[in-house]
């Protein structure tokens, strides 16, 4: 890395910035302590940890915004289901201490950090110990198929033109469909159904075009529905429903197997799998 | 003036010398090697590039440069395009045609980008420029049809109007009319923005059927399907053609006669618009797709499989845009079909939908790296990606110039790994030596900054959102990027320290942007009183920064270097720090 050239225009800095150049050799991870720059504006103090809060917040809403579903089911104690069983330390972390600013994960991490960065007194952030941590407890969770986090509209984000979104929005994208109901207008070849499992928050869409038979289908929901059964233990199987050859969907706290219903247009419900698949 | 000593050439040498000059760059090196090459070069510059209409004021240009004939204008910073500049904020052309109008009679081309541009500016550029040859208005706004009016009946040289992505009031689709009869040196015409009624049909008809030069026509959405045979009839030899709207009911006439006009288009290289497309209609330009070196697919709805046959017949393509519909299985037959493609760029069909609605992963990108070795150029919306993904597609790229990775939800980490994707953009300009252009997106720590210190070195642009740490990530950048030329961040946690410690970076830049981010009222306040030649824009609507504390994270800041000082025609929420600034509230 190139030495940074220290101008002390602006003649503020009391001590020469530290030693930069060896961050370049701490590859593993910043060694905070060394690199932490110690300019300050007049009347400032060095920062120490002041605003770790701030990184983890900004990390929570990451890990709660996974919950989009289950922020309201949650209480200001926080039921962090996945955060996995790592150790009583990094729980602490991931516990809500400023209930009232996170506002329980429903709002993304943009709008969030945005407010949190511009509540509090100095805004020094400074790189922590901590980030260790919380790389380790992300790590933690077995479970791969974390939601996406829920789009909150941050003004900005995506990075797409007005002129395409207003193009886009004219025309809504194709899978917008109803019940099971084709959307054939336009000759798409997408047949999007709706998928419930019991006692999940939220329910899917799948398109049953896109598998060739019922265990594909059948493997997919499961995959879908797993992040919902997902017990303390880490359980990387499900994660990963590539290699597995048997894997069914257990309900750990129940201890029974699931099974595929559908609603027919009679509205009975019956069992996936007697129809052949075409 | 000179003397003509044994070592020196006569002007006129010099002057015939220097026509042969074109890049800037070179012109600027050349014009401070001594006085009088100084002299000789400002005289026969012909060409001028203002990156940002701040940075000088048209005076000084003028006074330069006294015989422009093609001048090229940028005005307000880039993160304008997603909305995070407020309506009138500035960037208006008006003083510069107002200046240029005297001086520049002779002007042939004027490029504007993101700036607004006024139905009087354009009267007055009808009205001064006579031998007015091109005219790019590219994502501008603040004219309506009626400035357009002005340009067709006052330019009677325009060889070359475009007006892509901008925003115009339609008033009256008879602007089209205002071109004479007489009329018929088009060679270029860009209308793909206009809304409804903005477009006269038989007047563009007529007008395309007497320029015989027209290489260039991209239409406006609303021009239906069945219009389309009849135009390309008349434009046999177009190279670039963009549709209307390619949604109709299925007719066998409609179907034929398009089927023949696209067949007799010889010469047809690029295609575009697509709007609403329906699959039924897509194989009237299979005749053109074995020539397609461009095709923008990126407003077309049309899913796969229609879409990956329709990709499979384009084995010349060097430019794809198109919606995430391709999907990986899409891009893998771009991969294997396209061996040519440099630039591909992959939009979202549904950005804010909690799921995917695709299947766009990471896997088409890798595909396409490793398929196609002259790709360049990256612009990809996708919902997942790991470092893994990152790391092979930078080592099937090393000649990537430009790479924008957008992940739509901000701050998702590895999909893999549930690491930070720090070490795949790593690796991303560790191996993309050339690289210009970056974006990034998904969970960064510091650590990726400090690889971009430490390799991007060829790095001009950088877009940074939710990412970082600390002031550590900014100083990284600021430090090691020698490059660096523009930089935008938005919602980061940089303050500060990394600002003041590098001012002087600064003034090497053209511009830095930063928006919900965390620099103080007070540091802005100290950078303006100490850098002169930045101007230290605060934008805040919610009231003026001397009612608020000096720690006070300001809103949105925009610091640009300037010769021409701060300037007058801010709103409201624009406050210049300068030195008067600071002293005034102190």
């Amino acid at each position: 890395m190139s030495k940074p050239i220290e101008h002390d225009y602006i003649g503020l800095s009391e001590q020469q910035l530290p030693s930069m150049e060896k961050s370049s050799d701490k590859k593993d991870g910043l060694h905070l302590k060394d690199t932490e720059l110690r300019l300050g504006l007049p009347g400032s103090e060095s920062p120490e940890r002041e605003d770790h809060d701030q990184n983890v917040l900004s990390l929570k809403s990451f890990v709660s915004g996974a919950k989009r579903g289950f922020s309201d089911a949650l209480d200001g104690g926080g039921n962090w289901v996945f955060s996995g069983g790592s150790g009583g330390g990094t729980e602490g972390l991931f516990s809500p201490r400023r209930g009232g600013k996170n506002n329980g994960g429903k709002d993304l991490s943009g709008s969030d950090s945005g407010s949190v960065l511009k509540d509090g007194a100095a805004q020094k952030p400074s790189v922590v110990q901590e980030k260790k941590l919380q790389v380790a407890a992300t790590s933690s969770h077995g479970n791969g198929n974390i939601a996406p986090a829920s789009k909150a509209q941050v003004v900005g984000w995506p990075p797409i033109r007005s002129f395409r979104k207003n193009t886009m929005a004219a025309h809504p994208p194709k899978n917008d469909d109803g019940d099971g109901n084709a959307e054939a207008k336009l000759g798409s070849g997408c047949l999007y159904v709706k998928v419930s499992m019991d006692g999940a928050p939220y329910l899917r869409k799948v398109d049953l075009k896109i598998y060739g038979s019922y265990k594909e289908l059948s493997s997919a929901l499961e995959k879908m529905f797993s992040c919902f059964t997902i017990g303390q233990c880490g359980s990387h199987g499900v994660s990963s429903g590539d290699g597995l050859t048997e894997s069914r969907l257990v309900d750990l706290l129940h201890g029974s197997e699931y099974v595929l219903t559908y609603e027919d247009k009679d509205g009975d419900w019956m069992l996936v799998g007697d129809v052949p698949w075409e | 003036m000179q003397k003509k000593t044994a070592y020196s050439f006569p002007d006129e040498i010099l002057e015939h010398v220097f026509s042969f000059i074109q890049s800037d760059k070179d012109r600027n090196a050349a014009s401070v090697v001594c006085k009088s090459w100084y002299e000789i070069e400002r005289w026969c510059r012909r060409k001028v590039f203002v990156g940002n209409c701040y940075a000088v004021s048209p005076t000084m240009v003028i006074r330069r440069f006294p015989d422009i004939r093609s001048i090229e204008l940028k005005g307000k910073p880039h993160f304008a395009d997603f909305n995070l500049v407020p309506d009138g904020w500035g960037g208006y052309v008006l003083p510069w045609i107002s200046k240029m109008a005297g001086a520049y009679p002779w002007l042939e081309e004027i490029r504007l980008k993101r700036m607004v541009v006024t139905d009087e500016s354009l009267e007055l550029v009808a009205k001064s420029f006579t031998n007015l040859q091109v005219l790019v208005l590219f994502s501008c706004e603040g004219f309506s049809t009626d400035g357009l009016a002005a340009i067709a009946a006052g330019c009677k040289n325009l060889r070359e109007l475009d007006l892509r992505d901008s925003e115009v009031d339609d008033l009256s689709g008879h602007w089209l009319n205002h071109f004479p009869d007489t009329y018929t040196s088009l060679v270029s015409l860009n209308i793909s923005c206009l809304g409804s009624d903005d477009v006269s049909f038989s007047a563009l008809e007529r007008l395309v059927g007497r320029c015989p030069n027209l290489r260039r026509l991209l239409l406006n959405r609303e021009v239906p399907l069945d219009k389309i045979a009849n135009l390309l009839s008349r434009a046999p030899q177009l190279i670039e053609f963009g549709t209307g709207t390619y949604a109709a009911e299925l007719r066998s006439d409609v179907y034929s006669n398009l089927v023949e006009a696209f067949c007799n288009c010889k010469e047809l290289k690029s295609l575009s618009g697509f709007w609403d497309a329906v699959p039924a209609y897509l194989p009237v330009i299979y005749s053109v797709c074995s020539r397609l070196t461009s095709l923008n697919l990126s407003y077309a709805p049309i899913q796969n499989p229609d879409l990956t046959k329709l990709v499979s017949q384009c084995p010349s393509l060097q430019r794809m845009l198109v919606l995430d519909y391709i999907e990986d299985s899409g891009l893998e037959v771009l991969a294997s079909s396209c061996k040519d493609l440099q630039e591909l760029r992959v939009f979202p069909s549904d950005p804010f939908g909690e799921e995917p609605n695709v299947s766009l992963t990471e896997k088409g990108l890798v595909a396409v790296s490793s398929g196609c070795p002259k790709l360049q150029s990256v612009l990809y919306f996708c919902r997942q990606m790991s470092n893994a993904a990152l790391v092979t597609i930078a080592q099937n790229c090393p000649n990537f110039t430009r790479f924008r990775l957008c992940l739509l939800d901000p701050k998702i980490a590895d999909y893999r790994t549930l690491q930070p994707l720090d070490v795949g953009f790593g690796a991303i300009v560790e191996h993309c030596k050339d690289l210009r252009r970056l974006s990034l997106s998904g969970l960064l720590t510091d650590c990726v900054f400090e690889y971009i210190g430490m390799h991007a070195k060829k790095l001009e642009m950088l877009s940074v959102a939710f990412a970082g740490e600390s002031d550590l990530a900014l100083h990284h950048v600021l430090s090691g990027c020698e490059s660096l030329r523009k930089l935008e961040i938005m919602n980061c946690p940089f303050g500060d320290k990394a600002l003041l410690a590098n001012a002087a970076k600064l003034e090497t830049m053209r511009s830095l942007w930063m928006s919900s981010c965390s620099v103080s009222l007070g540091a802005c306040k100290m950078l303006g009183q100490k850098m002169p030649r930045l101007n230290i824009e605060v934008m805040d609507e919610k009231g003026p920064p001397d009612s608020r504390a000096e720690s006070d994270p300001v809103d949105k800041l925009y610091i640009y270097r300037s010769v021409a000082g701060p300037r007058f025609d801010m709103p409201p929420f624009v406050w210049t720090m300068d030195e008067d600034f600071a002293s005034e509230l102190s």
